[in-house]
């Protein structure tokens, strides 16, 4: 008998398929290794675990409801279900992830905490939970980020937190993951770094999917209540980095019923030279300690990604995501600006509830999944649309 | 006939400068390398620029940026530094870089094309050590290469002594937690404990301190604890407004060598 293998394990040294691995320099070894030889044993600790739970149930408000979504359904000639991440405190799923870090970190004997933002949703989870244990929080945003997401800026700070301001490169989300590592490269033995995707050096993405993947087991309990049965036949997630998808796609990764939809975002225009559009334009190399793929250019140089969503402009995927493509266990499909701006306004009028950014470029691939009447597709329903209403205010001529 | 080794037999308290090719002008890389190694520079480390440099602090981003803005990259690298060994006979030259524009060249061309211009070795600092065994060891042999590792005050003595057996050219010792070219003062008893332990290990390879040092004060102090010292940051930052980029590097080599 052959055994069993599963998508959602890395092998020990942090692979999916060619992908994954942690190329880290030296002076992150130390750190890396105390967390990869640590993470799986603290997780599998029932105190940890029931800490765990009580935070996710009393303080970021699980279970998240799975809503029949049917003005919406009706339009796609579909059976349309809402995973409501948006309803977590702090407006999305990033503190799912967070509060599983902050617990790991205390863990560890850590007392300082860093972390990346692009748009920002996982710089205030980060500084949320760091607020609510009494740990100092630094977290890096690119420049031009802290601009388009001053909002979240605002929040961060008055939640306790310092909001360093990565000036190097595009400062977006890239220049702001690597001022995080320079960070924990000067601070190695009291700092931990709370990554906010599926992406960074191993174990981080095997970390984060196994704390986002609380959502793909609510789903499951909560369609075996709605429709009868677990499975549905499509599952529907934005991924820049990947950790809502990661986290949607974990308990179907192995039910190959189930269709997984990664929608990335197409900037202007998949080929227009302005996206961030990684399974298409990205070939294999090493981003963030991570191999997979990635925007580069023949030389091996990071490009800049565009997407007008701050949370979808990164220029690599998590490993995860780069082999699921690979072995065509998940389907991408790409998203522009303008059908991202249409599926807001869309969610807005049809089911009173608006969206985030990148979460509207999972809502807008539904007419393209070919899904017919007897068909359930889930959506997660990643964040809520407050932080960009600026964004949504400049754009207004699209949404009306 | 080993240009590290024989670098590190017949002299003591050896300086190696980095500097990043292309920077501050696309063709400044040959004349460069003459020039520091003419004022007394002992090994060179010549950076090869990438976008996102995860272990260097501003100044070397900074280079690296421009050189890359200044049209820079590996096939450029490889036909200027087809007049290296013209310049530099003698001296040690290390290609130091990071892993993703060496894997899109091609590892086995990277190797060949490095080897027969007359590069010794390799630092790859985001290149870990299992990947380095399993995949890249034997390449870097059968071209000639040395791979020099890096050793931080965290490094585990079972890991030192791991890296010590993999490396033939030299321990690159990390002085203190950070990116390279730090500002802030790092605790020096601290520094001087872990370099008196480093030294007590009685390692197979010489060893050169690095990340830090800036001036004559911190290479004098450095060689007491070891063979040697590594300057980057602060020769980039001396050339930044040089008007002879090469006549600059030489002042401050000499600067750092003077009696």
């Amino acid at each position: 008998m052959t055994p069993t293998t599963s998508y959602q394990q890395p092998t020990t040294r942090g692979y999916y398929g060619q992908f994954g691995g942690a190329f880290v320099p030296e002076m992150l070894f130390p750190n890396v290794e105390e967390l990869r030889t640590q993470y799986l044993e603290i997780m599998a600790d029932p105190a940890f675990q029931a800490e765990l739970q009580a935070l996710l149930r009393d303080y970021v408000g699980r279970p998240t409801p799975l809503f029949e979504a049917k003005r919406l359904s009706a339009k796609y000639g579909t059976r349309i279900f809402l995973k409501r991440e948006d309803l977590c405190h702090t407006g999305a799923h990033k503190i799912n992830n967070t509060v599983g870090q902050i617990l790991l970190a205390k863990r560890l004997g850590k007392t300082r905490i860093i972390a990346e933002t692009g748009a920002g949703q996982h710089g205030v989870a980060t500084a949320t939970v760091c607020a609510l244990m009494g740990l100092p929080c630094v977290v890096y945003m690119g420049a031009i980020d802290m601009e388009r997401q001053a909002p979240n800026v605002a929040r961060m700070r008055l939640l306790g937190a310092e909001v360093r301001r990565a000036e190097s490169g595009s400062q977006t989300l890239k220049d702001a993951t690597n001022e995080a590592i320079r960070d924990w490269i000067a601070n190695p033995v009291d700092t931990h770094y709370i990554i906010g995707s599926v992406v960074g050096p191993h174990p981080y993405p095997d970390l984060v999917a196994r704390l986002q993947a609380v959502i793909s087991e609510e789903m499951r309990k909560q369609l075996l209540e709605k429709t009868g049965t677990e499975l549905p036949d499509f599952v529907v997630a934005c991924v820049g980095g990947g950790s809502n998808a990661a986290g949607a796609f974990y308990h179907f990764l192995d039910e190959p019923s189930v269709r997984l939809i990664a929608v990335e975002a197409a900037g202007h225009g998949i080929h227009s030279g302005h996206s961030a559009a990684t399974s298409v334009l990205g070939t294999p190399g090493i981003i963030h300690g991570s191999k997979t793929l990635l925007m580069q250019d023949e030389h091996g140089q990071i490009t800049e990604p565009y997407s007008l969503s701050a949370g979808l402009d990164y220029p690599g995927i998590g490993p995860l995501h780069a082999y699921l493509g690979e072995v065509g266990r998940s389907e991408f499909i790409a998203i522009t600006d303008d059908e991202a701006l249409a599926a807001v306004a869309e969610l807005s009028r049809l089911e009173g509830i608006i969206p985030a950014l990148e979460t509207a470029h999972a809502l807008a691939a539904l007419g393209q999944l070919g899904a017919g009447p007897d068909d359930v597709v889930v959506v997660n329903l990643s964040g809520r649309g407050d932080k960009d209403l600026e964004t949504y205010l400049k754009n207004m001529d699209k949404l009306v | 006939m080993d240009r590290i080794k024989h670098a590190f037999a017949s002299k003591r308290n050896l300086l190696n400068t980095y500097f990043t090719a292309g920077y501050p002008s696309l063709h400044d890389t040959i004349p460069l390398a003459k020039a520091l190694v003419e004022a007394g520079a002992d090994i060179l480390e010549i950076g090869m620029p990438f976008s996102d440099p995860l272990a260097d602090g501003p100044v070397i981003q900074g280079s690296s940026s421009v050189a890359l803005a200044n049209g820079m990259n590996l096939p450029v690298l490889f036909e200027q530094l087809q007049g290296l060994r013209a310049a530099v006979p003698e001296t040690p030259v290390l290609l130091m870089g990071y892993l993703n524009p060496v894997m899109q060249f091609g590892v086995e061309e990277f190797c060949r094309q490095a080897a027969a211009v007359g590069v010794d070795g390799l630092i790859l600092p985001d290149l870990p050590l299992d990947e380095y065994e399993e995949f890249y060891q034997e390449t870097f042999k059968k071209h000639g290469l040395k791979a020099v590792f890096l050793i931080t005050p965290q490094t585990s003595e079972e890991r030192i002594r791991r890296l010590d057996s993999l490396s033939e050219a030299f321990l690159y010792l990390v002085s203190g937690p950070g990116t390279t070219g730090g500002t802030t003062l790092p605790d020096a008893e601290a520094q001087e404990k872990y370099f008196e332990r480093i030294a007590g290990l009685k390692l197979r390879n010489p060893r050169l301190i690095g990340f830090g040092i800036a001036d004559k004060a911190g290479f004098d102090r450095a060689c007491g604890h070891a063979e040697g010292a590594i300057i980057g940051s602060a020769l980039i930052r001396a050339l930044e407004d040089a008007t002879d980029a090469p006549a600059e590097a030489a002042r401050f080599v000499r600067g750092i060598k003077s009696a």
